[in-house]
């Protein structure tokens, strides 16, 4: 195990960063990263070694999110992510607005586009392996970037607009 | 001709010269595109700006590769562990007279809740998560100067406090802290071990005077927890029961006396 441990060990603040922005919460997100380490361990022996290390740890994450995503939903009623009702702007401080806006937004998104921008655009993953992380072909991962950076511009769009008008 | 799929390897830095040229000059003559594609890089650049002090934050012990791995040989032996473990503290009960209620996965429902031993569990398992995974400053006073740390504390808790020598564990004194715990103050002072694994013991004032043995597991935070003379005493680690209650013992002997 002691390559395990040499070579997963410098990945694990990428994975924290991609599960906190994925659940905002620190401990489910610390969770989360350890339940795919534990699983990583598990089947170590079975992995690809030719395959790329980070997009299979990114995998099991991802894949776990989703599941417990599904699971809450099953469990009771939920709102989706079109129906919740936009986070209050204007109750933040203003240090760090902008991020608050930008991690705000992004909650926003379907868990689809929100995992892809996320994959390619903080953890610098290749097209091709957002594509083996996600289970869709290529051609899906460009279409839904497009699709998830234009929305995503939108929303923080429309907060900056709601921020002014309160402002004044 | 410029498509989407280039625009967005334009915003994510991936094309070569020459179709990067291309695209600007694309941009270049279409102004609402170009203004688009701005934002959008901007925004890509912001989200890693947001997301950046998460990157780096020190990794907590619990997701150490090697603590992972050491709890993933343990359950090979678990089984018969888990019989020993459950004989052992069968034949503890039966020659002290301690009794020992299990509460597992947190607050069971009354009358059991209501026994001082949970208090004194509950605030030790919340001192524990708290602190356990603190890098900067895991305790208030450190190891350096036990000595004036174990004089304040005891003068806080109004009671003398030790610090049990679990060097036979592996365990070392790291340090300790003051904290509020029921209606005065609790102490808590810090163990690691050479794979920065933390132990914490807990000490409050507490009413009662049953000396029952209590083990709670909350998440990954086993504790033992008893009452003593009027006071609570808990250990608490990441650990099984099994490895945990032979600490607990010899804190509870190191505090008898």
């Amino acid at each position: 195990m002691a390559d395990a441990e040499a070579l997963l060990e410098p990945l694990i603040p990428a994975l924290r960063r991609f599960a906190w922005a994925l659940v905002r919460d620190h401990d489910a997100a610390d969770d989360l990263v350890q339940d795919t380490l534990e699983r990583a361990l598990q089947r170590w022996g079975q992995r690809r070694p030719d395959g790329d290390l980070r997009a299979w740890l990114f995998t099991i994450l991802r894949n776990l999110h989703v599941s417990a995503l599904r699971q809450r939903q099953r469990r009771g009623p939920h709102v989706g992510i079109d129906d919740a009702a936009a986070p209050s702007v204007a109750a933040r401080q203003d240090a760090g607005l902008e991020m608050q806006d930008m991690l705000a937004a992004l909650d926003q998104l379907p868990e689809e586009q929100k995992s892809l921008l996320l994959l390619v655009g903080v953890e610098d993953l290749s097209y091709d392996d957002a594509a083996k992380v996600m289970g869709v072909p290529a051609g899906t991962v460009m279409s839904r970037l497009s699709r998830g950076r234009q929305r995503l511009r939108s929303i923080l769009e429309t907060g900056r607009t709601t921020l002014l008008r309160r402002v004044k | 001709m410029i498509g989407e799929d280039e625009l967005q390897a334009f915003i994510d830095d991936r094309l070569d010269g020459e179709r990067r040229a291309a695209v600007e000059a694309h941009l270049a003559a279409n102004p609402a595109l170009a203004q688009r594609v701005a934002a959008e890089r901007r925004q890509r650049d912001e989200l890693r700006a947001a997301l950046q002090a998460k990157f780096d934050e020190p990794v907590p012990a619990r997701l150490r590769i090697a603590n992972l791995a050491a709890a993933q040989r343990a359950p090979r032996a678990r089984l018969w562990t888990n019989i020993a473990a459950a004989v052992a503290i069968f034949a503890v009960g039966a020659t002290t007279g301690w009794f020992a209620p299990q509460v597992v996965g947190g607050i069971t429902p009354s009358p059991v809740a209501t026994a001082p031993t949970v208090g004194v569990a509950q605030g030790a398992t919340a001192a524990y998560r708290t602190f356990v995974v603190e890098v900067a400053h895991p305790v208030e006073v450190g190891v350096q100067q036990e000595q004036h740390l174990l004089q304040w504390l005891s003068k806080r808790l109004g009671r003398k406090l030790v610090a049990p020598d679990l060097s036979g564990f592996g365990y070392r004194l790291m340090g300790g802290r003051l904290l509020p715990g029921g209606s005065g103050a609790a102490a808590q002072l810090m163990y690691d071990d050479a794979s920065g694994r933390r132990l914490t013991i807990y000490v409050r004032a507490a009413d009662g005077t049953e000396t029952a043995f209590r083990f709670q597991k909350e998440g990954d935070a086993a504790t033992f927890a008893w009452i003593d003379q009027g006071f609570g005493f808990a250990v608490t680690a990441t650990a099984t029961r099994e490895e945990l209650l032979p600490i607990a013992e010899a804190v509870y002997r190191g505090f008898g006396s």
